[in-house]
């Protein structure tokens, strides 16, 4: 499906609006939309919510063998998608330039920036090391995906808990979760991506843009830091100017954001530990939230199910008994088994008709064509169906004398049949029948 | 006998933190969805049973691709994401099962030459996770207002090595089972939809996994009734 364009009035308003420092969500310039974080049951697994756009995000582990030019770091394998039902535009299974772009930009903040500590990630050096992949899941898009989706995967990855492993010589041990507790991942500090929309050649500046502010806008610039102030990424995008001061400015702007931000997710986590420790609720059935009318929920319902038996029997008893089957396989030989009596081939019904037209033709040589079988006892099985072949050039004829194949003869009379020849003259199937014999 | 059913309490308490203790017979895990809350999709619907959980958005009737136009009614398309790595085999037959079993409640032929897409998500498995899909998909199907003959839902029913009857099983459940069957059923009738079957069972064991889906789904369609009462009332 197609974006519906923006219309020119639309246009006009929105960037009327943004000069008259106003925005269609009542925020101010310089503020975020709300953003909220829920956990899944399983480690790692989280839903970040930035307004309306909704991320999730998953991070799961397998044992790998190292690249070869890095032979004690574990790897990080970042995946962002873009999912149809975030916004119709996406098509499944398309990369396209926008998703590309986010993609970069992901791993330029969160693989770049060594955030992670990949060498705690090395098992056994060369040979056994754990490859972290986080996948990135947009399911609503209403602007400034790339912020949703950084904050969604460190939060995930900091979730995150990997299966414990030991080893002994040359043995890996890996635990299950119930053998021994899992270990998270060592994150030295958590880059977040603040976005930066720029309108009127870069004269007025809004942050967090929605999808509608991120459609009029005129440049895009992004810069990833972390609450340390240290900037991870910076991207501008869309081909806009920035002077010094803009560009310092929105630099001051993120740390704050990120600072915010940072300390929000560490609540989030914090949170859902305690839960977890103290046994109580986890997971999304909990995040539902209970007081909207759009949201329900049913306690477990015990289903009655004593008269089960009664109707099934009732069912069986109803029904014509099956059909006898015989279930023993019957093998001919190696490698063949036959189940059943077996029925004739109803695939034959195409030869059928062409036997026919051959029996128009041939019949007349009928006589012939037993004295062939009585001379030719090797070649028994040359029927009335061999005999129009005759009418063909001596090459095919040779071939078909090579291989006396019944599955070539078949195609071969068809072919005939098609080019509608009939009655073919007696001598040249005299002179064949010698040739066969000769064989 | 009570040895079977010592066996059966076995498992079930082995079963986990989040079933905790069944009942004697056969019960549902509790339910919870939520609709409309996707703000681009036309409908959208979040569903969870137990801890699986499924996140459905339709698009629909919309434009439809020249190449996928049928001249007589709406082309359904159904695209299931997992969570982890991209769409495999299992993936595209579950879409089919449930593409097939929307359109056959889907009425399509009011509205000729256009799409309806509903796009599923996996956000947790923890089994019964086809059950959950059809359950979430027509609970967006509902949300965005596509004309339907009737409402689905689907029940996963699970037999035991000893031949116990489990309605919608939990993924442990479901890997120690001998076999699993998944039931799609209309509110109208309560007729089977679809069915997809792994394992081993008998006729009869067919026929009574099918009885008790046919008693699970009424009150499945109890829940989506409720659901939708407390939606659409006006205090």
């Amino acid at each position: 499906m197609k974006e519906t364009p923006l219309s020119n009035c639309e246009r006009r308003f929105l960037l009327r609006a943004i000069e008259e420092k106003k925005r269609l969500d009542g925020r101010q310039t310089y503020d975020y939309r709300n953003i909220k974080i829920s956990f899944g049951t399983d480690y790692g697994c989280c839903i970040v919510e930035l307004g309306k756009t909704r991320v999730l995000g998953q991070v799961s582990c397998e044992l790998v063998s190292p690249k070869l030019n890095r032979a004690t770091e574990g790897i990080l394998f970042f995946n962002l998608e873009l999912s149809q039902m975030a916004a119709p535009a996406f098509e499944p299974g398309r990369q396209s330039d926008l998703l590309v772009k986010l993609n970069r930009l992901l791993e330029r903040c969160l693989r770049n920036s060594k955030c992670i500590d990949t060498e705690s990630l090395c098992v056994v050096a060369g040979e056994k090391v754990w490859q972290i992949r986080v996948d990135l899941h947009l399911l609503n898009h209403d602007g400034n995906i790339i912020d949703a989706a950084s904050i969604a995967a460190i939060v995930a990855l900091c979730h995150f808990r990997r299966p414990d492993v030991s080893v002994q010589g040359d043995e890996v041990t890996l635990y299950t979760l119930e053998e021994r507790d899992p270990v998270p991942l060592s994150i030295h500090h958590m880059p977040i991506c603040v976005s930066f929309a720029f309108f009127q050649q870069g004269t007025y500046l809004l942050v967090d843009p929605n999808e509608r502010e991120e459609r009029v806008m005129d440049g895009l610039l992004v810069i990833a830091m972390n609450k340390h102030r240290e900037i991870c990424t910076i991207q501008s995008s869309c081909g806009i100017m920035l002077l010094k001061d803009q560009v310092l400015r929105c630099s001051k702007i993120a740390g704050v954001k990120v600072a915010e931000i940072t300390e929000l997710i560490q609540k989030a986590l914090e949170n859902d530990q305690k839960v977890r420790k103290e046994g109580g609720k986890f997971g999304f059935a909990e995040s539902i939230a209970n007081q909207r009318i759009t949201a329900f929920r049913m306690e477990k319902a015990p289903i009655d199910t004593s008269d089960v038996e009664e109707k099934a029997e009732e069912i069986i008893s109803e029904a014509e008994p099956p059909s006898e089957v015989v279930s023993k396989p019957v093998l001919w030989t190696p490698g063949t088994a036959q189940i059943g009596e077996g029925i004739e081939n109803s695939w034959g019904d195409l030869e059928d008709s062409e036997k026919e037209d051959e029996d128009e033709g041939g019949s007349d040589e009928a006589i012939i064509l037993d004295s062939i079988k009585m001379d030719t006892g090797e070649v028994s099985n040359i029927g009335s169906q061999d005999a129009p072949i005759v009418l063909s050039d001596s090459e095919e004829e040779e071939m078909i004398i090579l291989e006396p194949d019944k599955n070539r003869k078949k195609i071969r009379t068809q072919t005939i049949s098609a080019t509608q020849v009939k009655a073919p003259s007696k001598k040249p199937v005299k002179k064949r029948k010698k040739k066969r014999a000769a064989n | 006998m009570e040895g079977a059913t010592q066996t059966e309490t076995k498992i079930r308490a082995e079963s986990g933190i989040e079933s905790g203790p069944r009942g004697p017979g056969c019960s549902l895990r509790h339910f919870a969805c939520e609709q409309n809350l996707l703000s681009r999709p036309d409908g959208s619907a979040s569903f969870l049973q137990g801890d699986t959980s499924v996140l459905a958005g339709v698009y629909g009737p919309a434009e439809v691709k020249v190449s996928k136009e049928i001249f007589n009614k709406a082309t359904l398309e159904v695209t299931l994401r997992p969570k982890i790595g991209l769409p495999g085999v299992a993936e595209k037959s579950r879409e089919r099962l449930i593409r097939n079993t929307c359109e056959a409640v889907v009425l399509g032929a009011l509205h000729p030459r256009t799409s309806i897409t509903v796009v599923l998500q996996v956000v947790s498995d923890a089994g019964s996770l086809l059950a959950c899909c059809l359950n979430a998909a027509c609970m967006a199907l509902v949300d965005a207002g596509v004309p339907m003959r009737a409402l689905f839902c689907g029940v996963t029913c699970a037999l035991d090595s000893d031949g116990n009857l489990l309605l919608d099983p939990t993924a442990k459940q479901e890997k120690e089972a001998r076999a699993v069957l998944t039931f799609a059923l209309d509110s109208v009738e309560r007729k089977l939809l679809m069915s997809t079957t792994k394992g081993l069972y008998s006729d009869a064991e067919l026929q009574q996994c099918l009885a008790a889906a046919q008693a699970a789904s009424q009150h499945v369609f109890r829940f989506y009734r409720e659901s939708l009462q407390r939606r659409y009332s006006k205090s």
